[in-house]
């Protein structure tokens, strides 16, 4: 009795929550018929939009990789002073909120600022252009790939990588043939929790865009002026791009917790 | 370069050799570290810094930014609460019982995290609208979520969902179970069984999982801008303030609060890892 209960209120909670948005995404996208919704996602701003996007998640999923696995090498395979304190760091733009982590560049290279100036004189926009737009995804996915890879790497030893510069391999081969086949999954995992938040991020994004049309406007920027200007269906029909960016992250990261799992414990 | 950077750091050199690439992997760490996080956060608190405290006093007490204040901790504490409650029931039927549908359900628990804010936003404004599909079996209750307080909270509950039930399940998977057959072979109840010993031995997960869940929801911005209507005094959260005050220039406003928030924050994270540092502890898994 209880256990039917328990369980009733779980699914109507968890259906509520989870099922019902995907769903009501979906119908209204196509709520005024297939023509509108092809209209939606193929008008030029979308593409724009769409293009911008990819090419500011791009770039942060590929700095932020490079950044974790200098991160995790440095971390895991020498002892120094501040270890720690480097740890808790990595984890810090996780604890800002989305508005702030745009606002620091504003604040950092916008018109007002000595460096923001001097650029701008020097024919380098960055607040209000691309550039801004990249740095603040970059914040906001900073510590995906490194706080997967330092406990990954932390568990796994470096003892095979001590037996490789032992028997004669140099830094660049002990890397590609010893480290990256040990971790490939776990640096996969994090890309893909990277990219899966890069290319949704909003509030950041938002406060450094400027909101121009065609030029600094985002998927997510695009769906919230559409949905301003009362065009819902075509703000719905552009939501179910990111929707189905947002389903493909979850059914890689359950496919990649079960490689990650599989490897660590070995059965 | 490097021989001074080992210096700094105190390298210790007590293995029989070290791996290369040290100076290549401290030189990527360092300076991308320094130059994406640590110099903007400094530029925030160097611009606070230059604030007078009659300044900071003024736009701390405006009542439009103590009513913002008040807003986003009301909803966030009482989003973090249901989600604790919610939370700890979703791992807790998840680990004991099974049910048709449970492994699709669950493979969407995530889901908070990997949609988009502003999706997220507008479905769930779409949903609990006086005319959507949940929300006209709620306006008949006198229940309006549309620009409202409860709307945002609704919004805040979606977005902090994960974090509870991603923190209680594995203290479920590993739970002794023979605690809890002992005390019911000693003749406790049920409920007596879980008062006493099951939920004593949750509660740091539930903690730390209602704690996190708290600070994502202070900070949260996209999903809330589309169902709160953004009304000063009424629904206006923190993060929305500190854009309007960005729009119209006012830079000094807009730091002072983003500062304000982010020392908040901090200190809610300090507190998570308290309570963690406690529970192993309490475990005695300390290393």
């Amino acid at each position: 009795m209880i256990r039917r209960l328990l369980i009733a209120i779980t699914v109507l909670f968890l259906t509520v929550f989870l099922i019902l948005p995907i769903v009501v995404v979906i119908v209204s996208a196509f709520a005024q018929g297939m023509a509108t919704y092809w209209a939606a996602i193929t008008e030029p701003e979308a593409l724009d939009a769409l293009q911008l996007t990819l090419t500011a998640a791009g770039v942060a999923v590929i700095c932020n990789t490079i950044f974790g696995l200098a991160a995790a090498w440095m971390i895991t395979n020498y002892a120094f002073r501040g270890k720690n304190l480097l740890i808790t760091l990595i984890d810090l733009p996780f604890t800002v909120s989305p508005v702030i982590s745009g606002l620091i560049f504003v604040l950092l290279f916008g018109g007002r600022s000595g460096i923001g100036r001097w650029l701008i004189d020097h024919g380098f926009k960055i607040i209000f252009a691309t550039p801004g737009i990249i740095l603040a995804t970059c914040f906001v996915t900073f510590p995906f790939v490194a706080r997967e890879l330092i406990p990954l790497m932390q568990s796994q030893g470096n003892q095979e990588e001590e037996a490789a510069y032992m028997l004669g391999a140099n830094g660049w081969q002990l890397f590609w043939r010893v480290t990256v086949p040990k971790i490939k999954w776990g640096i996969l995992y994090g890309v893909v929790l990277a990219a899966g938040r890069a290319v949704g991020e909003f509030g950041a994004v938002s406060v450094v865009s400027g909101h121009i049309r065609g030029v600094t406007n985002t998927l997510p920027l695009h769906i919230e002026i559409l949905y301003n200007e009362y065009q819902f269906s075509a703000a719905f029909a552009v939501a179910t791009i990111l929707l189905v960016f947002a389903i493909v992250t979850l059914v890689l990261k359950r496919y990649l917790e079960y490689r990650i799992e599989r490897k660590v414990t070995p059965s | 370069m490097v021989d001074s950077l080992t210096n700094f750091l105190k390298v210790k050199n007590n293995r029989r050799f070290r791996l290369p690439g040290f100076g290549l992997s401290t030189g990527i760490t360092l300076t991308y570290l320094s130059v994406l996080v640590l110099i903007p956060l400094v530029a925030l608190v160097v611009t606070a810094s230059t604030i007078t405290r009659h300044e900071l006093v003024t736009i701390l007490t405006n009542p439009r930014v103590i009513a913002a204040f008040k807003v986003t901790f009301s909803t966030a504490i009482v989003a973090a609460v249901i989600n604790g409650i919610f939370g700890t029931l979703v791992a807790w039927v998840h680990a004991r019982y099974s049910y048709p549908g449970k492994r699709l359900l669950d493979a969407l628990i995530d889901l908070p995290f990997a949609l988009p804010t502003a999706v997220a936003g507008i479905a769930l404004t779409a949903l609990f609208a006086s005319n959507g599909w949940v929300g006209q079996f709620l306006v008949p209750l006198g229940i309006n979520l549309n620009y409202s307080w409860w709307g945002i909270t609704i919004a805040l509950v979606f977005v902090g969902m994960p974090f509870v039930i991603r923190t209680v399940e594995p203290v479920l998977d590993d739970f002794d179970k023979e605690l809890e057959e002992a005390a019911r072979t000693l003749g406790a109840t049920p409920w007596q069984t879980f008062v006493k010993v099951i939920f004593p031995l949750l509660l740091p997960a539930v903690l730390t999982g209602t704690t996190l869940a708290f600070a994502r929801c202070l900070g949260e911005y996209g999903s809330v801008v589309f169902i709160s209507g953004n009304m000063p005094m009424k629904t206006e959260i923190v993060p929305l303030l500190i854009i309007t005050k960005l729009e119209q220039y006012d830079y000094v406003g807009a730091t002072v609060i983003a500062t304000t928030m982010l020392v908040l924050s901090f200190g809610l994270l300090l507190i998570v890892n308290l309570i963690q540092w406690i529970q192993r502890r309490r475990l005695g898994m300390e290393s």
